[in-house]
């Protein structure tokens, strides 16, 4: 957070992974404001999932630089950046994003159980009370709280995934094609409660996806495949 | 630390099926475990309790632990006898406090029938010094008098006053009776825990007087002598199976031991019950530590199945351990949620295994006694079946650390987004 309020900022970043040949990623430069929603076009075999591990610090870069809010991953040990992703950034895969053994709420708990930061961020409410305005404000139905995950639609659950990428406002959201589950209607509206939660909470949002048609309403359009100079190899990938 | 004890139990509960198989098998082995620990040392408690304050058990020339075995736990048979006129000489010896004759052989319903003299309940010591005490009724004083063992009193619901049959040899079938000499039950004698609570006491010469007609070990053809009649004989015993002996100092006793070794007239041998026990437990401490051994290896055969189970289970959860690290695990912390889990199934099954173990003593407690005559005390956890029970918790905590490692090498490898 020194230099700027760029969220994101990524530098001549080069990631190989340890049993390939070549450079999976190679990436001259990529910035995300605060607040900034950014759709990230990634088909499958750009290096997308590549790029999201090196954002959650679990992938360190060869070279060049992933700074996360100031902080440069690469200078960062392990723990350090695991608590960086637990403060800082909330997830949403593409689907069975949820603990299949904990309840609705048990899952929205999960964040702030790992993050005394963003436990102690839930708008004055108490963990309970900030689970249940999420999750009504993204259109579950208290009925559906308490019950296991397995119980619920593939909608219900990428709502259940939002309201945890959500809580203890994160600065960071990154979406992984969330809404591929979904059937056309319900990505509009899925797409609608999280750009509005996020715009609420203040978080940039980095919605990946390889369909063109959500792009719409976003701050900025980015294609992984124009950023990455490398040759993508896609068995690293997954679909 | 608290949210991944939580969660690694909700995850163990929603494994439970696969899980609770594994638990029950690590009950069973626990149980195994524990159950020849607690044998092994009650079998040795109730040995060491049978015989108090006698001094040398003096019997036939054969090996120490069997004339032991015999004379004090009525366990097998005699090879030879002892002559009465041998053992009333080595008796006369004035080293000799106190001596009380015994003869075996003959049994009632299966309980073991030692004829002896009245100075048997003043003499035989058990446990910690402690003197026989009768509950009903008083020492034998006619010839067909005896005197019950708790257990016999018990188990056959006998009376003071009521008659019993003696038969001829041990054993529980195909015996012949003496049932022309009926016994009078005088005496019951309190529970003590030892191979005394099993038997049937009569006076010597009763001994005498029923094989007075019997040739060869069955009833003389065409021949008997009526019950009323046996005092016109001479009752004294031609021989005992063995007898106890207790000395004035016990500094003498090595003395007396080698004085009787060499007696001269019959080959003899006069053993200490401590030191023939000790030799039982040489000849014991093999088969002891090899049932020991083998159910160590139960234990971590049922071990080896949880973490068989666990890292079976891995593969289809690499995405549940992807979520959490999404969510901000560290991947050590993905290590020690696998651990837990199995750390868990391992403790459950040790507490199981426990409760398992203490049913089954109280439930077999009886047959054991009775088969055996060893006495199952219902006994709390003792330390050195705690040791056993850290061990197997310290060997379940290594092998839960197996799947923990595996998961952590997995996550580490899928990042938060695993290839499957």
């Amino acid at each position: 957070m020194t230099q700027s309020s760029n969220v994101i900022e990524i530098e001549n970043l080069l990631f190989r992974y340890p049993s390939a040949d070549e450079a999976c990623l190679d990436i001259g430069e990529f910035k995300a404001k605060a607040g900034e929603r950014i759709f990230l076009y990634g088909p499958s075999g750009s290096g997308k999932s590549t790029l999201l591990g090196l954002l959650g610090g679990v992938l360190i870069a060869n070279q060049g630089s992933v700074k996360i809010l100031g902080h440069d991953l690469k200078s960062m040990r392990p723990a350090q950046r695991d608590r960086l992703r637990a403060d800082h950034i909330g997830f949403i895969f593409q689907q069975f994003n949820l603990i299949p053994y904990l309840t609705v709420i048990e899952n929205v708990f999960l964040p702030c159980r790992f993050s005394r930061r963003r436990s102690s961020q839930l708008n004055g409410n108490s963990l309970m009370d900030e689970s249940r305005r999420l999750l009504t404000h993204l259109d579950l139905d208290p009925s559906l709280w308490q019950k296991p995950v397995t119980q619920l639609s593939v909608g219900q659950q990428q709502r259940v995934a939002a309201a945890r990428a959500l809580i203890g406002r994160p600065e960071i959201i990154i979406a992984d094609e969330p809404t591929s589950a979904l059937d056309a209607e319900r990505q509009m509206s899925f797409l609608e409660l999280l750009s509005r939660e996020c715009a609420e909470s203040g978080s940039t949002l980095l919605f990946v996806s390889h369909d063109h048609r959500l792009s719409k309403g976003f701050d900025r359009e980015i294609s992984v495949g124009e950023i990455n100079r490398a040759v993508t190899i896609p068995e690293m990938e997954s679909a | 630390m608290k949210h991944l004890l939580f969660l690694a139990a909700r995850s163990a509960w929603n494994r439970k099926l696969t899980l609770g198989l594994t638990t029950i098998a690590i009950a069973l082995s626990v149980t195994l475990l524990l159950g020849v620990e607690r044998l092994r040392t009650e079998a040795r408690e109730g040995f060491n309790h049978s015989v108090n304050g006698t001094d040398l058990i003096i019997g036939a020339r054969t090996s120490p632990v069997q004339l032991m075995l015999y004379a004090v736990f009525h366990m097998g048979e005699a090879t030879n006898n002892i002559r009465w006129g041998a053992f009333q000489d080595v008796v006369a010896n004035p080293l000799v406090a106190w001596s009380v004759p015994l003869s075996l052989g003959d049994s009632h319903h299966g309980f073991p029938v030692l004829g002896t003299t009245s100075a048997y309940f003043e003499h035989f010591h058990y446990g910690d010094d402690q003197a026989l005490v009768f509950v009903k009724g008083k020492p034998f004083l006619d010839t067909f008098d005896a005197v019950l063992g708790s257990e016999v009193a018990a188990r056959l619901n006998y009376r003071l006053g009521d008659h019993i049959t003696l038969s001829h040899g041990t054993g529980t079938v195909g015996l012949p009776e003496h049932a022309d000499k009926p016994f009078v039950v005088i005496g019951i004698l309190a529970p003590t825990g030892t191979p005394v609570d099993r038997t049937v006491h009569v006076p010597l010469e009763a001994i005498t007087a029923i094989h007075l007609d019997w040739v060869g070990g069955a009833p003389m053809p065409g021949f008997s002598i009526p019950q009323k009649f046996v005092h016109k004989f001479d009752l004294k015993p031609k021989e005992i199976t063995a007898a106890l002996v207790g000395l004035k100092s016990r500094a003498a006793v090595f003395r007396m031991q080698r004085m009787v070794d060499d007696f001269g007239e019959e080959p003899l041998l006069a053993v200490m019950p401590g030191v023939a026990l000790e030799q039982l437990w040489q000849v014991l401490d093999v088969a002891e530590k090899s049932l020991l051994a083998v159910s160590a290896m139960v234990v971590v055969v049922g071990l080896s199945g949880l973490v068989a189970v666990i890292l079976a289970g891995l593969n289809e959860r690499r995405r549940e351990l992807a979520i959490l690290r999404a969510v901000g695990a560290r991947a050590h912390e993905i290590l020690l949620l696998l651990t837990l889990e199995g750390l868990f199934v391992t403790i459950t099954g040790i507490v199981s295994g426990v409760v398992l173990m203490e049913m089954l003593a109280l439930m077999l407690a009886p047959t054991i006694q009775a088969t055996y005559g060893i006495a199952m005390q219902p006994s709390f956890i003792t330390l050195e079946e705690l040791k056993l029970l850290g061990i197997v918790l310290a060997v379940g905590l290594v092998a839960s650390l197996a799947p923990g490692y595996r998961a952590y090498r997995l996550s580490l490898a899928d990042g938060l987004t695993p290839r499957i």
